[in-house]
């Protein structure tokens, strides 16, 4: 198939009744800034790591958001802390400590 | 030995042997955290000249309070006063005990020597060491009562806000105000009975009744010695432990040693030899433009050395380095904050992969341009510099051109030390394969990263750097402007490499540079500093909005800096042109 550089994703289901959403709200607790999120995307295309691979901190913040966990931990030990993301940012997301914060919730969720 | 002997010196007694022992237990105690390096470096060098060098940093600070003095005269000479005096009233009282009693005699003769010795002639000159004697403690006064009036009323002192003490320091303070008015007046009560004062005891002694006199003597004398035994118990646990640590901290960075990645038993010292004088809360941002408090380098080294850290405090600072560099005592103030933020499991191996297939340039007598992440959000200064090494023909390798390895710097400030050395390996291996003999980075943060952190075998320059050594050897040449222009010092370059003439230099040849209030080391954080993970973007614009009306009270026609955090920052907020110092070249090259 052409690789347009996108594709469309299989349809999925979100079990609402089975999502911990003690995480997300622990996340917006820690970092307030993040609940001005509008998921534009700005994070991503200026992503350093993202020229390399195929890590997406737009998709990982909302599928956080959407306390679909999986993979995202794994996932976000690509970012390299660099700051691009925090200084492009158009609602003023502390996306540095967004990041930290979420490895530090989903870290702390996986050990227990 | 027994002539120099009455009850009301045990409290004193007490307190000196328990000082000294509880001194010597923390001191083994910390010299047992150092590591092998620090430990080796300490006997390499103990016996070294150095020792000369310290004793003298020793006078100078540790005594004299240079650096206090420096920043106001009357903070000076408080702190100087009741160092220096006290200093004076041991020694001084030591050689006089030492005139007038031949053979053998217990240690706190001096201390008490009025109250032993009453013959006014006792030695040859025994009437003038009488009045020196009064002439220090005099002197010592004077600071007590400037230290009282400093708690009442700071700003007198250019302190507008003072340091917030727990209990336990304020009743080992009082204590040590109490000592010398009471040393006073169990002296001039003494002078009362048996004429051996100075101007000033004798002066107090002569007012007195010879029957109250009589009846308060030892009363007086029993609380001088209780009010030194009680401090001196408490000293080792309060802040007053800085008055010995201070002088060995100045002689262990003599010898070499300095702060490490991890806590050691010199993060000890310096942590006990912060004398918690508040300066640097006037100075941090955060206080000043932000009002938090309890963030501030003097709380945050307390609340280590009483064991109660909190992380969102470790958190909580720009990085911006301005305590450390108004610090009277030189405290390495960021690396204790850096150690305390170390992330432990989150910091994991092997995270970065994907960067492991890039290869390197043959850039054998080439430059190797490093933008650095940011520089790519300012394409105006990677432009600039890219016309620069065109117009002088310098051959270059854009080492992040297309894909941006970072420096590792905001990873490893942030307490990921491990993922941070995974992206330094990277790009030192990088770097050393492709051969080329210097390094230029735009970024300010690389490029203290590159400085320090990495150990690379050729030059590395700043742009500031590197253009001003083109203009210098008349490679580049540039037109005079007639602008006026303020230059702002960006925290990493000024207060974190020391650049300053560099850029001022360069400026001075294209425009007319000014003034301004906050320079060099004194600059403020634009706020945008990468230091910070806690404060919203709010918080950061009225740290910016700060600096830049500093700046903008010159009325500028241009903000120049050398970094392109800071040109991002203040590019937004105001409708002064802001330029990077690279662009401003680049626009006036005589072609």
């Amino acid at each position: 198939m052409t690789n347009f550089g996108f594709k469309i994703s299989n349809t999925r289901v979100i079990h609402l009744d089975e999502c911990k959403m003690e995480l997300v709200r622990k996340l917006y607790k820690e970092e307030p800034s993040f609940k001005r999120c509008i998921s534009c995307g700005a994070c991503a295309a200026t992503c350093s790591a993202r020229q390399f691979t195929d890590f997406n901190i737009r998709k990982l913040h909302t599928l956080f958001r959407r306390a679909q966990y999986e993979g995202v931990q794994q996932a976000l030990k690509a970012c390299m802390l660099c700051g691009k993301c925090t200084l492009v940012c158009p609602r003023g997301v502390n996306l540095r400590s967004l990041i930290i914060h979420m490895r530090k919730i989903l870290f702390e969720a996986n050990k227990k | 030995m027994s002539n120099y002997f009455s009850p009301f010196v045990l409290p004193f007694l007490i307190g000196v042997i328990a000082l000294i022992t509880i001194c010597i237990i923390k001191y083994i105690r910390w010299y047992k955290q150092f590591n092998r390096v620090q430990k080796t470096l300490l006997l390499k060098n103990i016996l070294s000249w150095k020792f000369l060098s310290a004793i003298w940093e020793t006078v100078w600070e540790a005594l004299f309070h240079r650096k206090v003095f420096k920043r106001n005269f009357l903070l000076g000479y408080m702190h100087s006063s009741i160092a220096l005096g006290w200093f004076l009233l041991i020694l001084v009282g030591a050689v006089e005990t030492e005139l007038a009693v031949n053979g053998p005699k217990p240690f706190w003769t001096g201390i008490f020597y009025r109250y032993f010795i009453h013959d006014p002639q006792a030695f040859k000159h025994a009437a003038f060491f009488a009045h020196l004697m009064d002439f220090i403690l005099l002197y010592v006064l004077s600071g007590v009562i400037l230290a009282y009036i400093k708690s009442i009323y700071s700003r007198l002192f250019g302190m507008k806000k003072t340091s917030k003490h727990v209990v336990f320091d304020r009743f080992t303070k009082f204590s040590l105000w109490l000592i010398f008015p009471l040393r006073l007046l169990s002296e001039s009560f003494t002078a009362t009975l048996y004429n051996n004062g100075g101007f000033l005891t004798q002066g107090l002694g002569d007012m007195i009744n010879y029957t109250v006199a009589d009846v308060l003597e030892i009363p007086a004398w029993t609380l001088y010695s209780f009010a030194l035994g009680t401090f001196f118990v408490a000293m080792p646990f309060s802040r007053y432990m800085h008055i010995f640590t201070e002088v060995i901290l100045i002689f262990l960075r003599k010898w070499g040693l300095s702060e490490n990645e991890q806590v050691s038993g010199f993060t000890m010292y310096e942590l006990s030899a912060c004398s918690r004088c508040g300066i640097c809360i006037d100075n941090c941002p955060l206080y000043k433009d932000l009002q938090l408090q309890g963030v501030q380098s003097i709380y945050f080294l307390r609340d280590l050395r009483y064991k109660r850290p909190k992380e969102e405090i470790a958190d909580n600072c720009l990085m911006c380095n301005r305590c450390m560099a108004e610090c009277p005592v030189g405290l390495d103030l960021m690396t204790i904050r850096r150690q305390m933020r170390n992330k432990k499991e989150l910091d994991t191996e092997s995270n970065y992969k994907y960067i492991d297939n890039l290869q390197a340039f043959n850039s054998i007598g080439r430059v190797v341009y490093f933008a650095g992440c940011m520089s790519h959000l300012t394409p105006g200064i990677v432009d600039a510099m890219l016309n620069i090494f065109d117009k002088v023909n310098q051959k270059y390798w854009f080492m992040d051109k297309d894909k941006t390895i970072c420096c590792g710097r905001p990873l490893w400030q942030q307490g990921f030390s491990i993922q941070a050395s995974e992206l330094r390996r990277k790009n030192t291996q990088l770097i050393k394969q492709s051969g080329a003999n210097m390094l230029v980075t735009s970024c300010p943060i690389c490029y203290q990263s590159f400085k320090k952190e990495y150990n690379l075998p050729i030059q590395v320059m700043h742009h500031t750097e590197y253009i001003h050594g083109l203009i210098k050897s008349g490679q580049l040449k540039v037109r005079k402007d007639d602008l006026k222009v303020v230059y702002h010092d960006p925290c990493e370059l000024g207060r974190g490499c020391g650049i300053y003439q560099a850029p001022r230099q360069i400026l001075k040849s294209i425009t007319t540079l000014l003034k301004t209030k906050n320079e060099k080391d004194k600059s403020l954080c634009c706020g945008y500093n990468l230091g910070n993970t806690v404060i919203s973007l709010e918080q950061q614009t009225k740290i910016r909005n700060a600096a830049m009306d500093s700046l903008l009270s010159k009325h500028p026609d241009l903000i120049v800096t050398a970094c392109p955090m800071c040109k991002k920052a203040f590019k937004r907020a105001t409708d002064c042109n802001v330029k990077d110092i690279a662009e401003l070249v680049k626009e006036n090259m005589i072609l």
